[in-house]
């Protein structure tokens, strides 16, 4: 006999509460089930995306050193692609649905890869301040309740802080250099800055999600939260690097122990989650080329992995 | 023989550089995260050879000028690149990336088994360290050869296409250059001569594996070793010597 909804529900809950991990053959609500496919894909997606921005430097990298360390990172990403494509799968949908959604705009990935990288500094501060931010974010995710979804994200954070180290250490050089490199290094900071704080979301008023998830501990802080724990720890990064933040309202508050900063441009954040960021199109185009471009590889491999299991029937049967 | 050896090495390492470069053009743009993967992966094989091999040849140098891996990689004029044409070739689609990779892997293990052998020590080494690495790439290659020659009508006729258009550029791999005879005369590199039959023979047979036809000779183009390239190798270096060329004497 099946239990009631509601008693399922009840009893779903009560695990969450007492901090027991979900596994996917467990019962979930529809809801859970749906909010983590949206979730987990956006952050596959984001993996994918993200490696553009900084494989647009790969081919021009100032030394052998930097482009064996900057290839690595960009397989990194494509590596946690792949585990958060197969944490959303046990969910029961498809890299090719997932896919899809991403290709025709439905699913949404981080506005920040909608940024151009301009100079070497950018792969500098993308490693600094994106992965500063994103580690931020992924550490909470370690304890989220989904098991494979914080499995994926153990795995994933040892890697992120890697490459956030990577980062400010090409920013150190830099802003140990030249003149001419210092000024690519503050001229960095001056682009990405702003964007990295809007990767935590809309203000905690404004977060459509943010209720739900705390309490299914899929998030366990406020988008707000998060962000001034990024401020905290990145401010002095910058003073260490002699570099300055852009924000003229950025001042310690003694009283609360934390930094003050000035007001986000969220039209601006608007604008890019809605499509028109500077590289939106781009990006997008992108990936979809690599994608129709690869179909007939894709194919050629079926029908050859097909054939041989044809054959080896064949040979079973004789 | 010292200036000799300094050609040879930058022989060996220009050629795993600028192939490793064009690798490295596709990453993100994968036909699939794992092809993606694994095509970044034999790119970073190739630069790490390409570090040992330039970071030999700078102690190798031993000039006034104090020559690091950088200056040697990116520093150079456009003739004194010594990678062979076919490494040169762009990645039109991705028959055209198998292909050229299968070419060049079959040629790179066989001259690496030689070159486990080498009596330089140091060239020794390296071929003892790479060649792990190599017997992987050349059975990547191999197998998606067989995937697309095998796979769909379509991905069969790519696959031929991209096998009649880089088959050309395959003798110049092992035709021998006056430092690779040298090379040969003072044991450090292989009999190119020996290595050309098996290299021929083997592509003639992972080709009908493929169920791919070997073309017809016709002549190989040649002169990347001479330093004399394909309207391609501008571009490369154009991007390869950005930094170094736009920011001078700077550390990174």
């Amino acid at each position: 006999m099946s239990l009631p909804i509601e008693k399922l529900e009840e009893e779903f809950q009560a695990k969450i509460d007492a901090g027991h991990s979900i596994e996917p053959k467990d019962w979930m609500p529809e809801k859970y089930r749906k909010t983590h496919i949206r979730q987990i894909s956006q952050h596959a997606h984001s993996e994918i995306v993200g490696m553009l921005p900084e494989g647009n430097w790969i081919t021009r990298t100032p030394s052998l050193r930097r482009k064996v360390a900057l290839l690595a990172k960009v397989q990194d990403e494509a590596g946690h692609g792949l585990y958060l494509y197969s944490a959303a799968e046990t969910l029961g949908i498809s890299r090719d649905e997932l896919f899809e959604q991403l290709h025709s705009g439905k699913a949404k990935y981080s506005s920040i890869f909608n940024y151009p990288t301009l100079s070497w500094a950018d792969i500098g501060a993308i490693g600094w301040l994106v992965d500063g931010a994103a580690i931020i974010n992924q550490v909470m995710l370690t304890r989220t309740s989904y098991g494979p979804y914080a499995r994926a994200m153990v795995r994933i954070c040892k890697e992120e802080s890697f490459h956030q180290r990577q980062g400010y250490e090409i920013m150190l050089t830099l802003c140990r250099g030249t003149e001419v490199q210092k000024q690519m290094a503050q001229d960095s900071l001056n682009r990405w800055w702003w964007p990295s704080l809007m990767m935590f979301g809309p203000v905690d008023a404004e977060s459509t999600h943010t209720e739900q998830s705390m309490k299914w501990k899929i998030k366990r802080k406020t988008n707000d939260e998060l962000r001034q724990q990024f401020i905290d720890i990145t401010v002095p990064q910058a003073d260490f690097l002699g570099i300055t933040v852009p924000d003229p309202d950025l001042k310690w508050n003694e009283e609360k122990g934390q930094y003050d900063f000035g007001a986000i441009d969220w039209d601006e954040f608007w604008q890019v989650v809605k499509g028109n960021g500077p590289c939106n199109k781009e990006r997008l185009d992108t990936r979809r080329q690599a994608f129709e471009e690869g179909a007939w590889v894709r194919e050629a491999a079926l029908a050859y992995a097909e054939k041989k299991e044809k054959a080896k029937d064949l040979a079973k049967a004789v | 023989m010292k200036e000799s050896l300094y050609q040879y090495l930058l022989l060996l390492g220009d050629n795993a550089m600028i192939l490793g470069h064009r690798l490295s053009e596709l990453c993100g743009h994968g036909p699939s995260l794992e092809t993606d993967i694994a095509l970044t992966n034999i790119s970073l094989d190739l630069f790490g050879q390409v570090r040992n091999y330039f970071q030999y040849a700078a102690e190798v140098k031993d000039d006034q000028e104090k020559t690091t891996e950088d200056k040697i990689a990116f520093l150079r004029y456009p003739h004194e690149y010594r990678n062979v044409l076919l490494v040169e070739q762009p990645n039109k689609d991705f028959a055209f990336v198998i292909a050229r990779q299968f070419f060049f892997d079959a040629y790179h293990l066989l001259l690496l088994k030689e070159l486990c052998k080498s009596k330089d020590e140091q060239i020794n080494a390296i071929a003892n360290k790479s060649i792990k690495e190599v017997k992987y790439h050349l059975r990547f290659s191999s197998e998606w050869l067989k995937r697309l020659g095998d796979g769909t009508a379509e991905s069969h006729d790519k696959m031929q296409a991209a096998v009649n258009y880089l088959y050309p550029y395959v003798g110049e791999l092992p035709s021998e250059s006056p430092i690779e005879k040298e090379m040969k005369e003072a044991g450090i590199g292989p009999d190119l001569g020996v290595l050309r039959t098996a290299y021929f023979a083997q592509i003639k047979s992972t080709l009908a594996e493929a169920t791919l036809e070997t073309p017809q000779f016709f002549g190989f183009h040649s002169g990347g070793k001479k330093g004399v390239h394909s309207e391609h190798h501008g571009f490369i270096l154009s991007n390869l010597q950005y930094m170094q060329r736009t920011y001078p004497e700077m550390e990174w």
